[in-house]
């Protein structure tokens, strides 16, 4: 296939990918939507009102871009898993697999849905807070560069979930005791310095909080953690994850007897 | 030039089951090609590898003289698949599915849609290109998986049981299809378990059992080999005994059918116009005619029963040899 014909293909596995989730809007883009509606009622309205301010700002608003990247992992990384598992379960990868697509334009075709999720609930979550928060950007470039990077990095990370799985059970395991505690714990709902020495160290391991801190910082202009080192952590997770996954492509892991 | 040379194709499954021990097979271009086999006989195997859903464990495999190793992203150009198991996203549109596997050959999208619209209509599916595909019936999934074989224009179109579970007439109306398919230059590999449609549709034939081609030849000299044929003669009369019909074996059913031996082997000649001139001056006419069992299938299931007696003589000479 010359470079023209991958790009079509790529295009083809783009649009494939972008119906699919559009298709089923009501499972994919509204729930993230109700659900950080409710967070910011709940914590951010109710429990919210009785917090003191976090780096000069309103509990509510200290909040929104923990709660924005929340929903952009959990989509991007969702979409490409049950995607990639679905394609597994049903065969129909094997569309994919008979033809001659290189195996890097696959891993781009479905990651690119990853972030076309991504984005799209990042967008309709932030149009969400606007109603509950005072939302001003502080660096655009930064907000729009950790928001497509966290998207490609959690969507290379469904697609391994999805390359090893074996049963409906196995994509739901890592987001349920891995991706959601480390979320959680990587500075959505408070600052690290709120918390003792020894637990702001434990939670200098954890790669979301460098995210989170680097979308705050965007949106907010404040971080517990330095920008320059966030930004070498994502895209050092995204080249690890994405040679990665190229290798279990090209060995066919999981898809190849 | 072959479509299709394979040698020594051997493949060993991670749990240890040796699906291919060493299959042979040329298949020319443009021929219309029936690998047959017995459940498990590893055909499958055979077309998962040529369609690189499945990694070789050690042989050879070129398409159209190229290396399937070497050159898998230009060899799978050439090759359509039509599997077994539907292998489609069935919340899919009809059309969708046809459109994304032509781009994933390179197809825009554009001319993606002009193939889309031919093929379904060719296939009587255009009515449908909008539902999705879990709403269609088993026969017009089948059918789904043929155009979506073509939409790339392959030289070489691989169908493993593509009539399983179809009703005869879109089964046959399946086998002109492919019969036009192949006359315009298509090459052709079927697997079924319909033997009446290899008989039909294939020139040359490949048996395959426990993971070894068995038998490799055309069709017209493999039926050749069956020296008897047996007809069921349904009669425009009543008879009340078998009438003397010389060297022909004929036996009676009923009142009014008959069973009758033909010897096709090279020192005999007899023929069915023969017999029923010899009936014909009994005073009995023949109102119909069938042949008593399928001759491809009479071939094949004595080919396996050889095969399978040998192997059982060699595994006993090998336990009983001191």
């Amino acid at each position: 296939m010359n470079f023209s014909q991958q790009m079509i293909a790529l295009k083809a596995i783009v649009i494939k990918e972008y119906l699919r989730f559009i298709r089923i809007w009501i499972q994919t883009i509204l729930p993230p939507a109700i659900s950080v509606a409710l967070y910011f009622i709940i914590f951010g309205e109710l429990i919210g009102s009785q917090i003191s301010d976090i780096d000069g700002y309103r509990y509510m608003d200290y909040i929104v871009p923990g709660l924005i990247l929340m929903s952009v992992i959990s989509n991007a990384y969702g979409n490409v898993v049950s995607s990639f598992f679905g394609a597994k379960f049903q065969h129909s990868i094997e569309e994919m697999l008979v033809s001659p697509l290189p195996n890097n334009i696959i891993l781009l075709g479905f990651v690119s849905g990853g972030l076309a999720r991504g984005m799209i609930v990042g967008l309709v979550v932030t149009v969400v807070a606007m109603f509950f928060a005072d939302i001003h950007i502080h660096s655009y470039t930064i907000t729009v560069a950790v928001f497509i990077l966290t998207s490609i990095l959690f969507s290379l990370a469904g697609f391994i979930n999805a390359v090893y799985a074996k049963t409906f059970d196995d994509i739901t395991i890592i987001p349920t005791f891995v991706l959601t505690p480390l979320t959680y714990l990587g500075g959505i709902f408070y600052s690290i310095k709120m918390l003792p020495e020894i637990w702001q160290n434990i939670s200098l391991v954890n790669p979301i909080l460098y995210m989170v801190n680097a979308f705050r910082y965007g949106l907010l202009g404040v971080s517990d953690v330095d920008l320059t080192s966030s930004f070498i952590i994502i895209v050092a997770f995204i080249v690890v994850l994405y040679y990665f996954s190229l290798r279990l492509l090209n060995n066919g892991v999981g898809l190849k007897p | 030039m072959n479509a299709l040379s394979i040698q020594n194709l051997q493949k060993t499954y991670k749990n240890g089951v040796n699906a291919l021990k060493g299959v042979d097979l040329t298949v020319k271009e443009g021929d219309f090609f029936a690998l047959l086999g017995p459940n498990g006989a590893g055909k499958s195997t055979v077309i998962g590898i040529i369609a690189s859903l499945i990694n070789k464990t050690s042989g050879q495999v070129e398409i159209f003289g190229q290396d399937l190793g070497a050159n898998a992203s230009n060899v799978r150009m050439h090759i359509g698949l039509v599997p077994q198991e539907f292998n489609f996203n069935i919340f899919e549109p009809v059309g969708e599915i046809l459109i994304n596997q032509a781009g994933y050959y390179g197809i825009a999208r554009e001319e993606a849609k002009k193939r889309a619209e031919i093929h379904l209509k060719q296939l009587e599916l255009w009515d449908k290109r909008f539902d999705m595909a879990k709403e269609l019936s088993g026969g017009m999934k089948r059918r789904l998986m043929i155009a979506r074989a073509l939409m790339h224009n392959p030289k070489l179109l691989i169908l493993d049981e593509p009539t399983a579970g179809v009703d005869i007439e879109i089964r046959h109306s399946m086998w002109e299809f492919l019969q036009k398919v192949n006359a315009e230059g298509t090459t052709i590999i079927l697997t079924t378990h319909y033997l009446e449609e290899a008989e039909s549709l294939c020139n040359n034939i490949a048996i395959i059992n426990n993971g070894i081609t068995i038998e490799q030849t055309q069709m017209r000299s493999l039926l050749a080999r069956l020296h008897v044929e047996t007809f069921i003669l349904y009669l425009a009369g009543n008879i009340d005994k078998i009438p003397d019909c010389g060297a022909y074996s004929v036996r009676m059913i009923d009142n009014t059918t008959l069973e009758a031996d033909i010897h096709s082997d090279k020192n005999s000649t007899q023929n069915i116009s023969d017999l029923f001139g010899i009936l014909k001056k009994c005073g009995i006419e023949v109102a119909s005619m069938k042949n008593k069992t399928n001759r491809l299938e009479q071939l094949f299931i004595s080919m396996l029963n050889n095969k399978n007696e040998n192997t059982d003589k060699n595994i006993t000479s090998e336990v009983v040899a001191p």
